[in-house]
């Protein structure tokens, strides 16, 4: 096989870990907006927790991104 | 499509010197340029925004104030009491990274935040502090933290490996973390200005279909303000969470 070619089927083998991160954001502000249903006086210090749990969780969807990056451009 | 087509993403992060020669001689490049810019930016701010000492603040006295309220009390909250004594550490590290995504986004300027240089010795400061506050405190005691109290004994062995690997990696994710996500917000501008400049090669139709990248990069971009901010943010809060650990161990 090319090399290019091998280059983009792998870049693109290494961004399926973001359907998980996906899931994990949708669950993030999934909860984050149920609890801020259930008790909107707690709104401001959930906010922060969400925030901080969407950073995090984002963190790993731009590892992989790297990775793709790094296969694609170097 | 044709091969000199291909797309330069990682161009933009290539460090040159600046300043013409003496810049060249002494290895000032634009990274350094940018630190030093925005350095002088965040004194400047205080400085000025301080000087009225207005009690119905002006706007530069305001965004002075709201910045140093907002780090003063993320660290009272993260850290409790004793956060005081570290918010100027925080405050410095907040300011810096923010100012440094921010003025990356201005055109023909350069995030130094984009290189894992910079990012990982701003985490291995953070992670040095870290581990030495927490010896001064605690002593050798310190190292009850890699076993929490009240956890199976036979478990032992496996624990403390996942915790120490677990604290060795703080600063590796703390720095990827930022790099990461200013490399590839930057590398989706690229890419999409790009896309741009393919669409006006194809003539009237590529002109009209050309708005189509444009408008995605100004969306981006106000993503990007938000993501600058909230990587800030984030640096901070992760360093007064680690800070927290280390002056009540768990």
């Amino acid at each position: 096989m090319e090399v290019a070619a091998a280059k983009a089927l792998g870049a693109g083998i290494a961004v399926i870990a973001l359907a998980g991160v996906g899931i994990g954001i949708g669950n993030i502000f999934s909860s984050l907006v149920s609890s801020v249903a259930r008790n909107p006086s707690a709104r401001d210090q959930v906010f922060g927790l969400g925030i901080l749990g969407f950073a995090l969780t984002e963190a790993v969807a731009l590892f992989a991104l790297l990775i793709a990056f790094l296969i694609l451009f170097t | 499509m044709a091969a000199e087509h291909t797309i330069d993403a990682l161009g933009q992060f290539e460090l040159g010197p600046v300043l013409g020669p003496i810049g060249a001689s002494v290895g000032f490049s634009q990274s350094n340029l940018m630190m030093v810019i925005a350095a002088v930016l965040i004194l400047g701010l205080l400085t000025v925004g301080m000087s009225a000492k207005a009690v119905v603040p002006g706007r530069l006295q305001a965004m002075a104030e709201m910045l140093y309220d907002f780090v003063h009390n993320m660290c009272i909250e993260q850290i409790g009491e004793e956060g005081k004594k570290f918010f100027p550490f925080v405050f410095t590290l907040f300011s810096f990274i923010l100012l440094g995504n921010l003025l990356g986004l201005l055109p023909f300027s350069f995030t130094y935040t984009s290189h894992i240089a910079v990012t990982f010795g701003l985490a291995a400061i953070v992670i040095v502090l870290v581990t030495v506050v927490a010896l001064a405190i605690h002593g050798l005691h310190f190292f009850s933290y890699f076993f929490p109290a009240g956890a199976p004994i036979a478990l032992s062995p496996l624990i403390v490996t996942v915790e120490i690997i677990s604290y060795l990696s703080r600063p590796v994710s703390l720095s990827i973390r930022l790099f990461a996500n200013m490399v590839a917000g930057h590398v989706m501008f690229e890419v999409f200005a790009s896309f741009i400049v393919m669409m006006a090669g194809a003539g009237l139709v590529g002109y009209l279909g050309g708005v189509g990248p444009l408008a995605l990069n100004v969306v981006l971009m106000g993503f990007e303000l938000l993501v600058a901010c909230l990587q800030a943010y984030v640096f901070a809060v992760l360093t007064c969470i680690y800070l927290h650990d280390a002056v009540h161990l768990h």
